[in-house]
């Protein structure tokens, strides 16, 4: 697929500061040396069964088959990995090569938060120092995961400028590595960025669609009709539809985040709403105004709230090879809560508009026909922004909830004394969640600090 | 050729940066009259991007502010073209490569052309990357003008070798913003770089007194103000100009 160099087509590359050359030219060729490197192979093999779990279960919903009436649906577990998403594999792979290139401390962006988590996982296991950029409106929607962050011991930085969510993250952490190279490796978490990323990303990811192909294979015999996954910067939808690329009756279905509709402004479906621009390191689609100021994107899921996405899928979108579409807010909600009460499994939001998509489709198709569906990751992240949608009182309002008396009486310090807007915020949204997390914010060095 | 080798004909050269619109272009115009008249040699415009990833705080408030405003590329190239009226110095654009890209690479450096622009600089199009937008900068005599980091290291011979209009040195890691003490071996980086090339070679990042812009252009060809500059605008608002044009003399003098 690599025409030249970094390319898909047109799109990719490395449009990135001079400083930072050197650094992704280094990281591309210890990648090569590596990959090549059974001994490296073997170990983030081992890491893959023995630590993070694989091979993640393919699990056939019959339940939701039967309810929908169509297509056979098979669900993807990637939310039963270590770390509760796909995340993982990704970080694995690059945390090990970063350990083997001498690099003694990590950095990454976060949205949902589940790649921060995943690398503060990594660092902690393969001990490097962690630092993860997470914007700060997300750091709020994902209380949780910044505490979970902070417990593996990474030190968390809440992002302010621009939109402060991920895109402002990136940017972040790539300011961060230009002022710090020599020890620090970028691990960024998406297909996306300058090259050698969006190729060594997928590259960790395709064990997805690998594991699919053989495991569907023993329990079908066939392929499957259609692979579909959530898509923002999309790297479980790359991991998905690598392997079956060369299959050409195989349709590859990427569901983007459409937020309130992609006739509006509040969306983050790049390639239903973007056009080729230049950001982030890489050519490829973007949500833009006409001057090419980047626009500020919204979906209801941290995790896909991104204005770009990664070259691979511009390519395999304008040759025609893989689909795009967009799936509501309120698509993704009812998605969430059907499997949830259908198969007994809370996916990630992000995730719910991947199944939203196969609720849609099934019921046209004939029953001989599957869908695999990705579940990129876990919902218990969610279930809080969930219920604030959804307007469930005792989530919503610190006050009155016996939940959140009995959060103030053990821990009146994040709820009323902290000066930090994150920490005031997260505690009226969100006491439940709130143990630690809030002070995390409040406490960790703002990026204008620094 | 374009008329940036001019800009270092007069000994050493201060080059200020400003963003444009920041906090509105008649402002703009008149800091450029006022750093023209206190002695600056070339003028680098900053048109503001969104998520300008080489810059730090100061230099990103600016550009918010300045898009806040409602500055956009047309507005500034018509602020250009009444700039140009009185403004006679060699000027380029510093901008992003989207800003380029999504105007149109041919009506963005035919426009800088018609406009009596002389060079652009795009933090985030390396030597790799340059062919973009480089075949365009050609037919139309504008200078894309490349950056030499402290990481360049072996790439110094072919960033040095290809440099168009003047070379851009990188004093530090990280991005734009006032320093208080500069440690790269500079003078290691201009002694490699002026064995492959006789266009001249300014130092900016970081930059911000008197006494740091003289020890730079005591290794280099000029100096490149940004952040400090861009500070004045953030205090003083509309009121810039008088300043800008204060402290381009005092650097001048300083860099002679």
């Amino acid at each position: 697929m690599d025409i030249k160099k970094g390319r898909f087509g047109e799109y990719g590359g490395q449009y990135i500061p001079e400083t930072l050359m050197n650094a992704v030219i280094e990281l591309e060729e210890a990648y090569e040396r590596y990959k090549a490197d059974s001994a490296f192979v073997e170990e983030l093999n081992g890491l893959f069964r023995d630590y993070a779990g694989r091979p993640s279960l393919l699990y056939y919903a019959k339940k939701m088959t039967e309810d929908l009436g169509g297509a056979k649906i098979y669900l993807k577990r990637e939310d039963l990995n270590h770390t509760g998403a796909h995340k993982i594999n990704n970080v694995l792979g690059q945390a090990l090569l970063a350990k083997k290139m001498g690099k003694k401390r990590l950095i990454a962006e976060t949205g949902a938060g589940q790649h921060g988590v995943a690398t503060a996982t990594a660092a902690a296991l393969l001990g490097l120092e962690c630092v993860v950029f997470m914007g700060k409106e997300d750091t709020e929607r994902q209380a949780l995961n910044v505490y979970k962050m902070k417990l593996l011991g990474a030190e968390v930085i809440p992002v302010t400028t621009g939109t402060g969510t991920l895109k402002d993250a990136v940017s972040a952490a790539m300011r961060e590595w230009t002022s710090r190279i020599e020890d620090t490796h970028y691990c960024l978490g998406s297909v996306m960025g300058p090259h050698p990323f969006p190729t060594i990303v997928r590259d960790f990811q395709a064990v997805i669609g690998k594991e699919i192909k053989s495991q569907l294979m023993e329990k079908e015999g066939c392929l499957p009709y259609a692979v579909i996954a959530c898509v923002g910067g999309g790297s479980n939808a790359i991991g998905t539809f690598y392997d079956f690329i060369g299959d050409e009756e195989v349709k590859l279905i990427g569901c983007e985040a459409a937020g309130k509709g992609i006739d509006g402004f509040e969306t983050a479906a790049t390639i239903n709403t973007g056009k080729v621009g230049i950001f982030h390191g890489m050519k490829s689609y973007f949500c833009q105004d006409e001057y090419g100021q980047i626009a500020p994107v919204y979906s209801i899921s941290a995790g896909l709230d991104y204005p770009g996405i990664g070259p691979e899928h511009a390519y395999l979108s304008d040759i025609g090879r893989a689909e795009y579409v967009p799936v509501t807010d309120i698509e993704a909600v009812e998605a969430f809560e059907y499997l949830s009460r259908t198969e007994g499994i809370i996916p990630a939001i992000e995730s719910a508009h991947a199944l939203s998509y196969a609720m849609k489709t099934a019921p046209t198709l004939d029953k001989d026909k599957i869908l695999v569906v990705t579940l990129s990751g876990r919902g218990d992240k969610d279930c809080a922004a969930i219920a604030r949608f959804r307007g469930e009182p005792q989530l919503l309002h610190g006050g009155g909830s016996d939940v959140a008396n009995t959060t103030a009486i053990e821990e009146p310090q994040l709820l009323y004394e902290s000066g930090s807007d994150a920490a005031n915020t997260t505690a009226i949204e969100e006491p439940q969640l709130l143990h630690g997390s809030g002070s995390d914010v409040a406490n960790t060095t703002a990026i204008e600090g620094r | 050729m374009s008329n940036i080798k001019k800009a270092f004909d007069h000994g050493k050269a201060f080059i200020p940066f400003m963003t444009c619109g920041d906090p509105d272009l008649e402002t703009t115009i008149e800091a450029v009259k006022a750093a023209e008249n206190a002695g600056a040699d070339l003028i680098e415009l900053g048109i503001p991007f969104s998520d300008p990833t080489a810059e730090g705080p100061v230099i990103q408030e600016a550009n918010e502010r300045a898009l806040r405003g409602g500055v956009t590329t047309d507005k500034i190239f018509e602020a250009v073209r009444t700039m140009r009226k009185d403004v006679r110095l060699p000027m380029v654009f510093m901008t992003y490569a989207n800003v380029v890209f999504s105007y149109g690479a041919e009506k963005f450096i035919s426009s800088c052309a018609e406009l009596g622009m002389d060079g652009l600089i795009l933090p985030d199009l390396p030597y790799e990357e340059r062919g973009e937008f480089l075949p365009v900068c050609e037919k139309y005599g504008i200078d894309l003008v490349s950056m030499v980091a402290p990481t360049s290291e072996d790439r110094i011979k072919r960033i040095a070798s290809d440099a168009k209009g003047f070379l851009y040195i990188v004093s530090s890691l990280g991005v734009t913003g006032v320093r208080k003490e500069i440690k790269t071996d500079l003078s290691g980086i201009l002694a490699m770089v002026r064995q492959y090339t006789d266009t001249p070679a300014a130092i900016g990042f970081g930059i911000s007194t008197p006494e740091q812009a003289k020890r730079m252009a005591e290794i280099s060809d000029g100096v490149i103000v940004g952040s400090a500059i861009v500070k004045l605008f953030k205090e003083h608002g509309r009121e810039a100009p008088v300043y800008v044009g204060e402290y381009v003399e005092k650097m001048k003098k300083a860099v002679l």
